[in-house]
């Protein structure tokens, strides 16, 4: 432990429970980060920062008491712990002593990114430029950018748990602006990990490349069709529809209000016998794994929906007492500034037999949806919408036009009752997830996965 | 040290490491929050935060950095690694601090009602918007209502001899509510907020809360249609926040607005009037001067249905000749200082929703739209966004309708706009908006 020192943590958690509680936990952080951007084909807000601070929450029945502070002196640890319990009223109760200090599963970590100078990632972002600019004479604009954060965190609690994680994270990002005459239209992508510098070193032009044909094909794209259809969804990030249809209504906070369609649901066959999903911040170099949770719970897989039944919610520690089962390593936090919350990592389904092509073959007329710009689903309801950020027609077995405006609308139950085949292409991409306020990174993916009918929201009405 | 300190000793550390010019700011605050559910505490937070960011300038080069150590050590390092990191930039003959700075006189940014408030106090306050909206028959659940609030402090110097602060509170609520139960559950928000709890009525949150998920209780898939849509004030909200950032002289210059080159144009119909204000006291985003030390102003962006100017910071009014409008608007001390707006405020017209709906005849009510931000094209405007609300029928509310998109494109939207509600209210969607509903006079709406 190098943040704070066990002995310490031990008299703030006795002190955190003088005026009674059933929990208590210090979560302490250190961050650094560093950004840099590109545009308009000029480097630019080369920006670091630091930041040390802790969170800690006194828990009495269903009710959470919690504070922060910016900094580790003991003076900061006390002056929370004291003004949290002014808010408990109770006997003192006692913390357990801590045991020895646990760490979760290590994700490799070649060279850490803080060690890079500047001027490389400089470089890195002028390489993906140039390479989106000499693919075309449309390409009109482009916009990258690199970030990397590091984040040790150590986690206290009253049950003797001293667990401790040293996150390393770095994403690339580039968006493409392409015109023809009147027409403009903007491509991305991105690659993010649990990594260090080397994920991005190697063939970043790739991400340019990528960002730049999406653009362009649009600048060739016709409406999208209005209306229901079946909806092939490309692997990768195109798993975001999992996550967001499925995966938030699985989050144990939303269950146990009963604002999940999920509800009262396990053991309830939800999907086709050969649909296996996942939860798993244990993939090595994944943008949503890390070492343990931010409870201090070594992350892990966690099957959701197994052979189309439903098997299990995501939980934290706190919902997970409530149901009387253990953590399945999902508490999570954006910062030492709030509380933990059941969130996914990296949630996807297993890869199936079928191929792209397959799924595609079997369609007269659909939509082929490569990727989403993003999303939103009311967890209660299950109904969600996505924009396709890059989509194109299926006519006659045959991937055809690509298509602008495409909006897919539906419901989370019906999609996931819908996936009528799954390929054998799993890729996972990095996005941010939002939720209560708090922005994680979460690893979204799938292979290709066919969906039998969906409302498709165009603008060709 | 207190926060002037912080901010002087930040930019006399950055020129003593080698920067031309420096800027630095500075925050610290305390900010609490209740959660309520099922009438008792969900979880309740009393938390205080500072920090300071600083800006160096080195050879028209500029780099950033942030730092929560305001001790004289850790001051001195943010200084150091904002000028280290100025070195990997690329020089911009339109960057650097402004020429001119200064304050607008606001009254009523800090409230010291809210001090007089105890714990106890707003945990009841919590619970009495809980109440008012599982009170009302129908409802099945209140899944969230929460309460919360804050009081800061900001101080910003500049190596140009800049040096000025002030203080704000801001106190919301906010009741998510649940109506109907199965695939048929519906959900409603409601909002409230102003300067301290004495501002936040517990009845009218709750009760929004209530009836805007009770007005969607059996809601269908409507069948595709063209038709007038009107967009009550928070989807009106949600549209102007949206349209206010493609305003921005920063997406403008970068052609990343479908505004560009419209300087001047009819671009809404005359119905239509936009303004950004910084000043006005009820505004959330309002402040003595901008995030680069600008004093805070209003400016009027769409009059007559005419796009009259851009939202410009003072590198982007250098780059177009122009001045700057207030506008460079920072989120905390964590980031440097970008164009974005501050208040923005649809000015009202005439007319009861009632009289929208008259108007409108046969068409769409929207209370609620999913996805705007992944759903409209920045460059081209074109959008389709999933919606919920009711159906117009001879010029009355009738029935619920989910699982809807609205189509169009911003522009043909801002044309076809046929009136603009009269009653205005603040919303805190698409950032600080004012906005009243408005009856568009056509978009495609798809369902089954």
């Amino acid at each position: 432990m190098t943040l704070v020192d066990p002995a310490l943590a031990a008299r703030v958690l006795e002190r955190s429970l003088s005026r009674g509680g059933d929990f208590a936990e210090l979560y302490v952080e250190a961050r650094h980060g560093f950004a840099i951007s590109l545009d308009d084909g000029r480097v630019e807000r080369p920006q670091g920062g630091r930041e040390r601070g802790a969170c800690l929450r006194v828990v009495v029945g269903e009710s959470s008491y919690y504070g922060h502070v910016d900094g580790h002196a003991e003076e900061d640890l006390m002056r929370v712990a004291g003004s949290v319990v002014q808010a408990v009223r109770g006997e003192a109760t006692e913390p357990a002593a801590l045991r020895a200090p646990e760490r979760g599963n290590g994700h490799p970590v070649r060279t850490r990114p803080e060690t890079v100078d500047a001027a490389r990632k400089a470089d890195l972002l002028r390489a993906c430029d140039e390479h989106a600019r000499s693919l075309a004479a449309e390409v009109t604009q482009v916009r990258a950018s690199y970030a990397e954060s590091r984040r040790e965190v150590e986690v206290f609690n009253s049950t003797g748990r001293a667990a401790a994680d040293d996150r390393s994270r770095v994403r690339l990002a580039v968006q493409v602006v392409a015109r023809r005459s009147d027409r403009v239209e903007t491509g991305s992508d991105n690659r993010g990990g649990h990594a260090g510098w080397e994920l991005v070193e190697d063939d970043p032009e790739a991400v340019a490349g990528k960002a730049a044909r999406r653009a362009l094909a649009l600048l060739d794209a016709v409406d999208a069709p209005t209306g229901r259809l079946p909806v092939v969804v490309g692997n990768g990030f195109g798993g975001v529809l999992l996550h967001e249809a499925v995966g938030h209504g699985l989050e144990a906070d939303a269950v146990q209000k009963r604002a999940s369609v999920y509800a009262g649901r396990l053991d309830d066959r939800l999907a086709e016998p050969f649909v296996t999903a996942y939860d798993d911040g244990s993939r090595p170099g994944d943008w949503g794994s890390d070492g343990i949770d931010d409870e201090g719970t070594p992350t892990r897989r966690t099957t959701v929906i197994e052979d189309g039944r439903l098997v299990s919610y995501l939980y934290d520690g706190l919902r997970a007492r409530k149901d009387g089962v253990e953590s399945t390593g999902n508490g999570r936090r954006e910062s030492f500034r709030h509380l933990p919350l059941p969130r996914m990592t990296n949630t996807f389904f297993a890869p199936d037999d079928a191929t792209p092509e397959g799924l595609i073959g079997e369609i007269d007329r659909g939509l082929y949806a490569v990727s989403f710009g993003g999303g939103q689903v009311e967890p209660a309801t299950g109904d969600f919408v996505f924009g396709v950020s890059e989509g194109y027609l299926i006519e006659g077995g045959k991937v055809t036009s690509p298509v602008r405006g495409a909006t897919l609308v539906g419901n989370g139950l019906e999609a996931l009752a819908g996936v009528d085949g799954i390929a054998d292409d799993l890729e996972i991409g990095s996005g941010y997830c939002g939720k209560a306020g708090q922005s994680v990174p979460a690893g979204v993916g799938q292979p290709h996965v066919r969906i039998r009918q969906l409302t498709v929201g165009g603008t060709a009405a | 040290m207190n926060l002037d300190d912080v901010t002087r000793r930040a930019v006399e550390a950055a020129l003593e490491a080698g920067a031309a010019d420096a800027e630095a700011w500075a925050e610290e605050g305390v900010s609490r929050r209740i959660r309520v559910y099922d009438g008792e505490v969900e979880s309740l937070s009393d938390a205080g935060g500072r920090g300071v960011g600083v800006r160096a300038f080195v050879d028209g080069r500029s780099g950033y950095a942030f730092g929560t150590d305001l001790t004289d050590a850790g001051v001195v390092e943010v200084a150091r690694s904002a000028r280290d990191a100025a070195e990997a930039a690329d020089p911009d003959e339109h960057g650097g601090l402004p020429d001119e700075f200064g304050t607008t006189q606001i009254e009523g940014l800090a409230s010291s009602a809210l001090s007089d408030w105890s714990t106890e106090r707003k945990v009841e306050l919590t619970l009495a918007v809980e109440r008012a909206a599982r009170e009302r028959p129908g409802v099945t659940q209140v899944e969230n209502a929460v309460y919360s609030d804050a009081e800061g402090n900001v101080a910003l110097a500049n190596s140009r001899g800049f040096a000025a602060g002030y203080d704000a509170t801001q106190a919301w609520a906010y009741a998510s509510a649940f109506a109907g139960e199965g695939s048929d559950l519906m959900t409603g928000m409601g909002v409230g907020l102003g300067r301290d709890p004495d501002a936040l009525d517990p009845d009218a949150i709750g009760g929004e809360a209530a009836e805007r998920a009770l007005a969607l209780v059996g809601a269908r898939q409507p069948e595709s249609r063209r038709c007038p849509v009107v967009l009550d004030a928070f989807v009106a909200a949600s549209f102007i926040g949206f349209i206010g950032s493609m305003l921005s002289a920063e997406a403008v210059q970068r052609g990343r607005s479908l505004f560009a080159d419209r300087e001047g144009d009819e671009i809404a119909d005359p119905a239509l009037a936009l303004g950004d204000d910084g000043t006005d006291p009820d505004g959330p985003a309002s402040a003595p001067f901008d995030g680069e030390g600008s004093p805070s102003r209003r400016t009027r962006l769409i009059e007559g249905g005419r796009l009259l100017t851009f939202l410009f910071d003072v590198r982007t009014a250098r780059r177009g000749g122009r001045s700057t409008t207030g506008n460079a608007s920072r989120g905390s001390y964590r980031s440097p200082p970008s164009v974005g707006t501050t208040n923005l405020v649809l000015d009202p017209g005439e007319g009861t929703l009632e009289e929208l709906f008259e108007q409108a005849g046969d068409g769409l009510y929207v209370t609620d739209v999913a996805g705007l931000h992944s759903g409209v094209n920045p460059v081209s405007g074109t959008f389709s966004v999933g919606a919920s609300g009711r159906l117009i029928e001879g010029g009355e509310a009738a029935g619920p309708v989910r699982e809807l998109t609205i189509a169009s494109d911003l522009v043909s939207m801002l044309r076809t706009v046929r009136a603009v509600g009269a009653q205005t209210r603040w919303l805190p969607l698409g950032g600080s908006v004012k906005a009243p509903p408005i009856l568009i006079g056509e978009m495609a709406v798809s369902g089954a």
